[in-house]
This record gives C-alpha cells, structure tokens and sequence, in this order.
C-alpha cells in the first residue's frame, strides 16, 4: 500500500527521522494560512507547493493544458495562494502517471529548504529495501540524489552503495558510519545522517514496511540532513499489526472498480486490452492474460477469483468486468480442483440469467473435477456463449471472437 | 521414487482442527496420505478426523514420529508455526498460508539457517507424490502416476500443466509448489535440483511468474549441471504491467532482469524448451522426452557424452 508523501514525512518524523516540515492544505486559503504557521514555525522565507498524488516525477509534471508544475518554488504568499489555485482540483501528468494524469486534491506547503548558507547544498540519494535473492533487507544509496534512481544505476552504477542488514542483529552504527563517510560528509553533517540512516531503518522495520525511497535527502547549507520527499511502500500483509498505518489508505489515488472488487474479495487488476478474463489462481490469470495476446487480444484485466467461485462471486466478478466499455468478450477459465466445474458452471449460468444480457462474447473454459458435466451444463442452458475444455479450444475461441 | 514425500511420510498437520486444516486433512488421508495426526495448541489429547491432536509439534514427534508438517495455521501466527516445526526436528516444512508480512519470514529465514529442515512455500499449494503422499491442497485426481516433475510457483497453474501432461500421455512423480512471495524456503534451482537428481523422473516443468530471480538462477544452475533430463518452462505474465502486483505478493515486475521476457531469454539461452503459450506445456513435454535418447535408457544419465 502506497501513502502520500506528506503521511509518509509524518510517519518518518515519528521514528526521530528529521524531514522537511510542511503542512498539508486543501484549498489556495488553506495554504496561505500553512504558509503563514510555517513561517511563524520555521522563519522560512519561501515555500514549495507539492502535489500530493501516488506517482513520481510530480517536479517535472505539469498540471493538464497549462504550465504550472506539480511541484512549484513560492516566493510569496500570493505565490502560494495562485500556485495552490492553479493546481488544486486539476489533472497532473508525469512520466508515471496516464495521459490523462490524476487529479490533485491536496497539497503540501513545505518550508523552503535550500537557504544560502555557509556551505554548499547538496542531495543525496537513499532507499530501504527487500533484496529478494537473499532474504534480507538492504540500504541503497548514493551521492546523485535528486535524480531518477534508474537513470543513475544505469549512467554511473559506480555511485550507487548498498548495505545489507543482518536480520540478526539489525542495522549496526558502524553501518550507519560507513553510509554518512561514503556519502564524503564530514562534522555536524556525518553526525545527521549518521542518525538520519538509523531513525529511518528503525521506522522500516516498525512500520511493516516494503519501500522507502526518500530522494533527495538534503544536506543543507548549515549541514542539517533532511528527508525533502518520501516514498513510502507499506507492505499489505504486515498491516494487520498497524491499523494507524491502513487507515491512512487514500483509494482516491486508486483505480475505483480495483477498490470496488476488493471490497468483493476479488483480486482485480485494471488493464488496458479488449478482453477481460475471470480465473481461479494468480498464477493462471497472469497466464490466461497471455494467452490472450497470443490469440490476437489484449487482455483488459486481471482478476482471480479465488477458490469459492459460486453464483454471487461470479455475477460480481461479470459486473466489475463489465463496467470497462474497452471490453468485447470475456474469457472464464476455471481449473476446477477441489471445487468442481460442474457448480462451477451452475454458478456461472445462474450469474448470467440473473444480470440478464451480455452483449459481449462469453467464452467459458471450464478443466478438472466434473469438466464434461460442467460443458453439459454451460452448452444446454441456452446461453449465448462458448464453451471449452482445453486450453487450446479456449485460445481458439477468443481468436474466432475476436475475427 | 519421488523426492521430499512418499508413502513412508509421517505427516502432521498444524492448524488441525481450524476450518482449512480440517477440511484438506480430510482430503489428504482420502488419497492416502500417512497423515499421524495435528497440532492444535490446547486441543492436546484428543482426537480430530481419528487421528491423535497434540499441544506441541515436539510431541508429535516424539509420541507419532512426525518428520513431514503442513501448516494451515493464519498468517499472524504463521511464522511461529514454521519455527515450532523447525525446533522439533521437522524434516520437511510444507507452508500452505497465504498472507505472511516480509518482516516475519526474514525472520524465519535467518532461523532456518543450518537447521536440518526444509521449507516449501509460504503461499504454496504444496507437495504431491503421484499415489504415494498429497502434502498439500492440490486435486490428487490431477496428478497421475508418471516420470514428469514440476516445479511450480502457481497452483492452479500446476494443476493445468499437470492435466496436460497427463493428457499427452505421461504422468508426475513429485510436483512441488514452491509459492509466490517474494521469500520462500526452497528456490526453483534447489526444487529443479531435487529432481534432477530423482531417477525416476525423466523431465522437468518449470513454471515461474514476473518478480524476483529464481527462474534465472534456476536455468543457469541447470546449465551448469550439463543439461542432464529435458526442462521444458513457462513464465506468466508476459502481458502484465510493470509496478503491479499480479495476485501472488511475489508477482511484481521491478526492473528490467525480471520481467517474463527476460527470464524467458535467459531460460532459452541455459538450454530449456520455453512455451509462450501456457496451452503447449504437456505438449512440449512430450516431445521433448521422445526425442531424448537418453531416456530410453536412463543410466546413461549419470556419463552420457554430449
């Protein structure tokens, strides 16, 4: 589960990790009066507007039709107030988000954090991670801080550390040391990010979660070290233990048929192709969605049904399905195990008359316990749809469909 | 032969008496499987589907002889479970549960080091020996006897390639669901390893998802070895989009090197038959152990010359 930055910063801040203060506002009026409490609170001159939405590259980004960024500089608080104006309530697109961007309806009022001062500012990289291979979490970090990580890794791979923790012990100081010398800082700066790296792994492991990405870090020019973003990547199944940390779920930010089918228990993910698909198993959805493209489609969803695929499940699974206009036929492939095909296919014929009419193709690939009763079923219920046994006669009718 | 089950299992079942534990327990000695009874903390002492319960995994194998456990126990207390089973002196590890939080089976990784067990899954249908041991939630019907193993990280997808196989007129010998979360106790490369070194079967299905590097470790591993018994694999999720979690908590793409394409290439390079499409698994698998001379004779394994 992914949070906002500004809920992130608060979740850092809690765990001792010093960040750059802001207040968050949902209104231009709002923000004038966080500017004005940030300045009282911090004697900051200037502030930054930051688009609060799931999707990086918000500094690049410019909100839909006009050339305001995601991210802008204020040097006023009439700055503040028509900056938060133009971008309140609107669509902003960057790299990571579709053409039609998302809509932005809060946003932060940050202190501004790159003050002159005596010695020069600069942005440091740092990221906490799974690494997967070895079962262990790890530190990534660099001194190329404020550029896409990705970009770095592939330009220069030589400036990007990492620092594997042992999940004996946890994360040591010398760790800690070797970090803040790697990223070559010296005095009252070594010491900050000394702490900064031990509060934020200290947060990590409290909180559950799966990713941190904070870029940049700051030095400032009166060597404090600050978190001026954050990405923080909860992990779903841990927040069970944190019920402060799920209710700071924002499903604004997601697809609402995804939120709307795991209100259902369905796993649900939106695409963008032309046939939606219904199937028992992660594994064989992934796999149904490619045989899919394999027969000239695209597949316009994943979604697993689970193992209970009765006559409720499945009408809901048609209706959330259907509610995408892109859709011109559906494919139902279920292997059935220990549930058997033949209810299966009774769920699916009871689904079907009760939603009335489909007007999309229907191809129904029913396999396993009962596969020839459950064909019976399907093919003399009168139904308007097709059904299959093997995977291949599966394939072949969404290829026929589709012609 | 078979690897990590057979008929000589002694099986216990941790979450016994829970509604899952119950109901596949059930199952499981419905196909034969030497099931010596459940660990219930609380219940020890009766009796659950006429088998012994106990309070502890270290009482059950003390007083039954336990050395294989299947967990169906929630994922809150899941790690605890896998641990419990360890500290008795559990041989093999079968975990079932869906749902276990990372930071937990960080845990549980780094106390398994150099203990003598070994963990399937979390998040795994489980372990089935054809007409020997169903260490898991698989339809036993499915699995006919044969010389085919598989290494899986989907379960119903190992249902699928299974059905085909047998279709194509073969049959499994052991098909181990390994999981799909990003940690898990035993790798493809060490799954595909076991079977490899099994006598009895001849050809190995390798079904891997996007996310994580198992299927490429897995390929160069089977390189490495020399190519000893055809591998015929499948990855799901050519089409899926990168940044989403497809399902398993696993299934992600994050980079470049683990998306199917790139294992795919991998996997083709290291010597394995890859089928694009998932309808041409059983298939494939056919083919590729007619036209394997060795097979025919299967001693030649051990010192053929390429």
């Amino acid at each position: 589960m992914n949070i906002h930055e500004y809920q992130g910063k608060a979740v850092l801040k809690g765990f001792g990790v010093a960040i750059q203060e802001g207040i968050v506002a949902e209104t231009p009026e709002q923000a004038v009066e966080a500017a004005k409490e940030l300045q009282k609170t911090t004697g900051t001159g200037w502030w930054v507007v930051k688009s609060q939405i799931h999707a990086g590259g918000r500094g690049k980004g410019k909100i839909v039709g006009t050339e305001q960024r995601g991210v802008a500089l204020a040097k006023s608080l009439d700055d503040v107030k028509s900056i938060s104006e133009n971008i309140l309530g609107n669509n902003l697109v960057t790299l990571q988000t579709s053409t039609t961007g998302k809509k932005v309806s809060k946003v932060l009022i940050a202190q501004d954090v790159y003050y002159p001062g005596e010695s020069p500012v600069k942005e440091f990289y740092v990221s906490v991670l799974l690494d997967r291979a070895k079962g262990r979490n790890t530190i990534m970090y660099s001194t190329e801080g404020g550029m896409d990580i990705e970009t770095v890794a592939h330009n220069t791979p030589h400036l990007i550390f990492k620092e594997e923790i042992d999940p004996k012990v946890g994360l040591r100081d010398f760790q800690c040391r070797k970090i803040a010398f790697n990223l070559g800082l010296s005095g009252e700066a070594f010491k900050g990010m000394t702490k900064f790296i031990a509060s934020l792994y200290k947060a990590y492991e409290a909180t559950d979660s799966s990713m941190f990405e904070i870029n940049p870090v700051l030095k400032t020019s009166d060597n404090k070290i600050i978190a001026v973003d954050s990405k923080v990547s909860l992990d779903g199944n841990g927040l069970f233990r944190h019920p402060d940390l799920l209710a700071l779920r924002d499903t604004t930010e997601e697809d609402p048929t995804e939120v709307e089918a795991g209100e259902h228990g369905l796993n649900y993910v939106k695409l963008d192709g032309n046939v939606g698909c219904m199937v028992n198993g992660a594994g064989l959805a992934m796999a149904t969605m490619d045989i899919i493209k394999l027969s000239g489609g695209d597949p316009a969803n994943f979604l697993d049904v689970g193992g209970t695929a009765n006559a409720a499940r499945v009408e809901q699974a048609f209706r959330i399905i259907l509610k995408d206009p892109k859709v011109k036929a559906i494919l139902v492939n279920i292997f059935g195990g220990i549930v058997r095909c033949d209810r299966v296919a009774q769920g699916i014929v009871d689904a079907y008359k009760n939603m009335g009419t489909i007007n999309v193709p229907i191809i129904i690939r029913l396999q396993g316990t009962n596969a020839v009763e459950a064909k019976k079923i399907i093919d003399e219920s009168g139904l308007k749809v097709y059904s299959a046994i093997a995977l291949q006669e599966a394939a072949d009718l969404v290829k026929k469909v589709l012609s | 032969m078979s690897v990590l089950v057979n008929k000589q299992s002694r099986v216990i079942v941790q979450g016994f008496t829970g509604t899952e534990g119950t109901f596949h327990a059930g199952q499981m000695i419905e196909y034969g499987t030497n099931v010596v009874g459940g660990v219930t903390p609380g219940k020890g002492g009766s009796t659950h589907l006429e088998k012994p319960v106990f309070n502890t995994v270290k009482d059950a194998v003390d007083k039954a002889g336990a050395d294989v456990s299947i967990i169906f126990v929630p994922p809150a207390f899941a790690a605890d479970a896998i641990m419990e089973a360890a500290e008795a002196g559990i041989k093999v590890i079968i975990c079932i549960t869906e749902g276990i939080p990372v930071r937990d089976m960080i845990a549980v990784k780094e106390y398994l080091v150099g203990k003598d067990c070994r963990l399937i899954g979390p998040n795994c249908p489980g372990v089935i020996s054809a007409d020997e041991a169903k260490v898991g939630i698989m339809p036993g019907f499915v699995f006919k006897k044969g010389t085919v193993g598989i290494v899986s990280k989907s379960g119903t997808l190992t249902y699928e390639a299974s059905d085909q196989t047998v279709k194509a007129g073969l049959g499994i010998t052991t098909a181990i669901g390994i999981g799909g979360d990003p940690i898990i106790g035993t790798t493809t490369k060490q799954a595909v390893e076991l079977l490899m070194n099994d006598p009895e079967t001849h050809g190995i299905i390798m079904i891997g998802e996007i996310g994580g590097n198992l299927e490429a470790d897995a390929a160069r591993w089977i390189k490495a070895d020399g190519n000893r018994k055809p591998v015929v694999g499948f990855i799901a999720g050519e089409t899926a989009p990168k940044g989403r979690t497809m399902g398993h908590a696993g299934a992600i793409v994050g980079g470049d090197d683990d998306t199917a394409e790139a294992k795919k290439k991998i996997m083709r390079a290291c010597g394995i038959i890859v089928v694009d499409s998932p309808a041409d698994i059983g298939k494939a698998m056919a083919k590729a152990l007619a036209d394997d001379v060795r097979v025919a004779s299967p001693h030649h394994h051990a010192n053929r010359v390429d």
